[in-house]
C-alpha cells in the first residue's frame, strides 16, 4: 500500500494525485490518499465509479482508500 | 488588459437558472408600470386605486397561468423570500401537528436554511441521478411530528424533475401538506398537482429579479413567521415593488405561451449538448436524470478540472454558465446536491438556456468547450 498525502490541497488535486500514482501499485493493491478537502469524500468514490476502481472506504477522518482493480 | 478571445458580438449567455434575461414583455410592461404603478396600493385616493388595480390585474393574471385562485397568491420581494415565508409560515401554521419538516437532500438551500433556523429536520436522499427516494419519502411522511414536506419540483443544478404527483400523494395520504418549489419550472414546464404550498421565481422566467411567488392553497394552515403582519393571508410587509409585480405577470403569461415550442427546442439542443459532451470531452460525467429533466438545463463534470478555471476560461471565449464545484461557491464546500447524488463535484459545469439561445450559440460552445478542458488537465499535469 502507498499513502499520498494531499493535506491541505484543494479539489481536484487529490483526485489528479490518486489518479497517476495508483498506476504505480500492482492490480489488487491498495492505495491511500489523505485528504482534507471537503470535496475529497465525495469525489474520491465518484472518481473510482468513472474509472472502474473499488472504493474500500474511509478508514479514518481523511484518510480514503482504494484498490487498484484495472 | 481587457481580453480579446470574445469575437464581437458573440457573447452566450448560458446560465437562465440563475437569472434568464428579461423577456421583451417584461421590459414593455416594467417601462408601462413605471409610469402608472408608483403610488402604493393600499391608499384610496385615485393613484393609489390605480396601484392596487394594477397588483390585483398582475395577481389575477398569474393565478391565471398557474391555475389556482389570486388570493391563493402573494407576491415576495425574491424566490429566496417566498420559500422562507413558505417553509417557515407552513412549519408554524401546523405547530400542533409537529415540528419536523421533511424535505428531498437537494432542495435549494434557501428551503435548507429555514429548515435550520427551525430545527427538526428530516433529510430523503436521490439516486445516482437525482431522483427522490420515494419509499424513503413515504416513510418520512408517515412518521409522528411531521408538520410539512418540501420538494423541488426539478432540481436547479442537475435539471432532474422530481415525481411530485406520486410524492403529493403520500403526503396526501399521511395528512401532511406538500410545498413544491418550483422556481426551476414555472413558466417552463408543467406543475404536478396535489401541493399545498408552491414558490417561483420571476427572473427564472424572464421576468425582473426581486419578485418572488407564494401559493398557499385554500385550507392550508399559514401562519406569518414575521413580525408586525395581522393580516389574514399571505403578504410581506412594506410597499410591493409593484412594477416590476407586473412585468413578472405579463413575462410569465408569455413564457407560458410560448413554453411548449420552446421546450421542444431546447430541449433538442439539450440533447445536443449532453451527446456532444460525452462524446468529445474524455473523462466527464453528465449528470442528472437523461428523460425526466428539465427541458433547458444540463449538467456535467470533468475529472482533473478546477471548475472555477473552467468558468473563467469559458467566460474569456464569451459563455456565461455556472458551477456547483466547491471552488466556485461561497462556501468551501461542494454541491450538497452533486454530494448527495454522489457525483463528481469539481469540474462541474451548469448550462441552462433561454428563448435568446440559439443553435449557433450552442455549437460555438460546444466547439471551444473541449479544448479549454484539455487545455487545463495538461496545466495540471494530466
Amino acid at each position: 500500500m502507498i499513502t499520498i498525502d494531499c493535506l491541505g490541497r484543494r479539489c481536484p488535486l487529490p483526485v489528479i494525485a490518486l489518479a497517476r500514482r495508483i498506476r504505480e501499485v500492482e492490480v489488487g493493491d491498495v492505495v491511500r490518499v489523505l485528504a482534507d478537502d471537503p470535496a475529497a469524500a465525495n469525489d474520491i468514490p465518484a472518481w473510482c465509479r468513472m474509472k472502474d476502481q473499488e472504493f474500500l472506504g474511509s478508514p479514518e477522518p481523511d484518510a480514503f482508500d482504494v484498490r487498484r482493480v484495472s | 488588459m481587457e481580453d480579446t478571445a470574445v469575437p464581437e458580438g458573440a457573447r452566450a449567455y448560458l446560465d437562465a437558472a440563475t437569472a434568464a434575461p428579461l423577456h421583451p414583455v417584461a421590459r414593455e410592461a416594467l417601462l408601462a408600470a413605471l409610469a402608472d404603478g408608483w403610488a402604493d396600493p393600499d391608499r384610496l385616493y385615485a393613484d393609489g386605486r390605480r396601484a392596487r388595480r394594477l397588483l390585483e390585474a398582475a395577481q389575477a393574471a398569474t393565478a391565471e397561468s398557474l391555475g389556482v385562485r389570486p388570493d391563493e397568491l402573494s407576491f415576495w420581494p425574491s424566490g429566496t423570500a417566498a420559500v422562507h415565508a413558505a417553509v417557515l409560515g407552513g412549519l408554524a401554521g401546523r405547530e400542533r401537528a409537529g415540528r419536523t419538516l421533511v424535505h428531498s437532500a437537494i432542495e435549494h438551500s434557501a428551503v435548507l436554511h429555514a429548515a435550520a433556523r427551525h430545527g427538526d429536520a428530516a433529510e430523503v436522499g436521490v439516486d445516482l441521478l437525482g431522483r427522490l427516494d420515494l419509499d424513503g419519502w413515504r416513510a418520512a411522511v408517515q412518521r409522528p411530528g411531521v408538520a410539512l414536506a418540501s420538494l423541488i419540483s426539478a432540481s436547479h443544478e442537475v435539471g432532474t424533475v422530481q415525481p411530485v404527483a406520486a410524492a403529493a400523494e403520500a403526503c396526501a395520504e399521511a395528512g401532511v401538506p406538500l410545498f413544491v418549489d418550483a422556481a426551476q419550472s414555472a413558466g417552463h414546464a408543467e406543475i404536478p398537482p396535489g401541493w399545498s404550498l408552491l414558490s417561483a421565481s420571476a427572473h427564472k422566467w424572464g421576468g425582473p429579479p426581486g419578485v418572488g411567488v407564494l401559493v398557499v392553497r385554500k385550507g392550508t394552515r399559514w401562519r406569518s413567521p414575521y413580525p408586525g403582519d395581522d393580516l389574514y393571508r399571505p403578504r410581506p410587509q412594506g410597499a410591493p415593488d409593484l412594477p416590476a409585480i407586473v412585468a413578472a405577470a405579463a413575462s410569465l403569461r408569455a413564457a407560458m405561451a410560448e413554453a411548449a415550442t420552446e421546450a421542444v427546442r431546447l430541449s433538442a439542443l439539450v440533447e445536443r449538448i449532453r451527446e456532444t459532451v460525452r462524446g468529445k470531452v474524455p473523462d466527464v460525467e453528465v449528470v442528472g436524470d437523461p428523460v425526466q429533466r428539465l427541458p433547458h438545463l444540463v449538467t456535467f463534470s470533468c475529472l482533473y478540472v478546477d471548475g472555477e478555471a473552467l468558468l473563467h476560461a469559458l467566460d474569456r471565449r464569451g459563455f456565461a454558465v455556472s458551477s456547483g464545484s466547491s471552488c466556485t461557491a461561497s462556501t468551501l464546500r461542494p454541491s450538497h446536491v452533486l454530494e448527495a447524488m454522489g457525483v463528481l463535484s469539481h469540474g462541474n459545469v451548469r448550462v441552462s438556456l433561454h428563448r435568446g439561445t440559439t443553435e449557433a450559440d450552442v455549437d460555438r460552445f460546444l466547439a471551444v468547450l473541449p479544448g479549454l478542458v484539455a487545455e487545463i488537465r495538461a496545466e495540471a499535469g494530466m
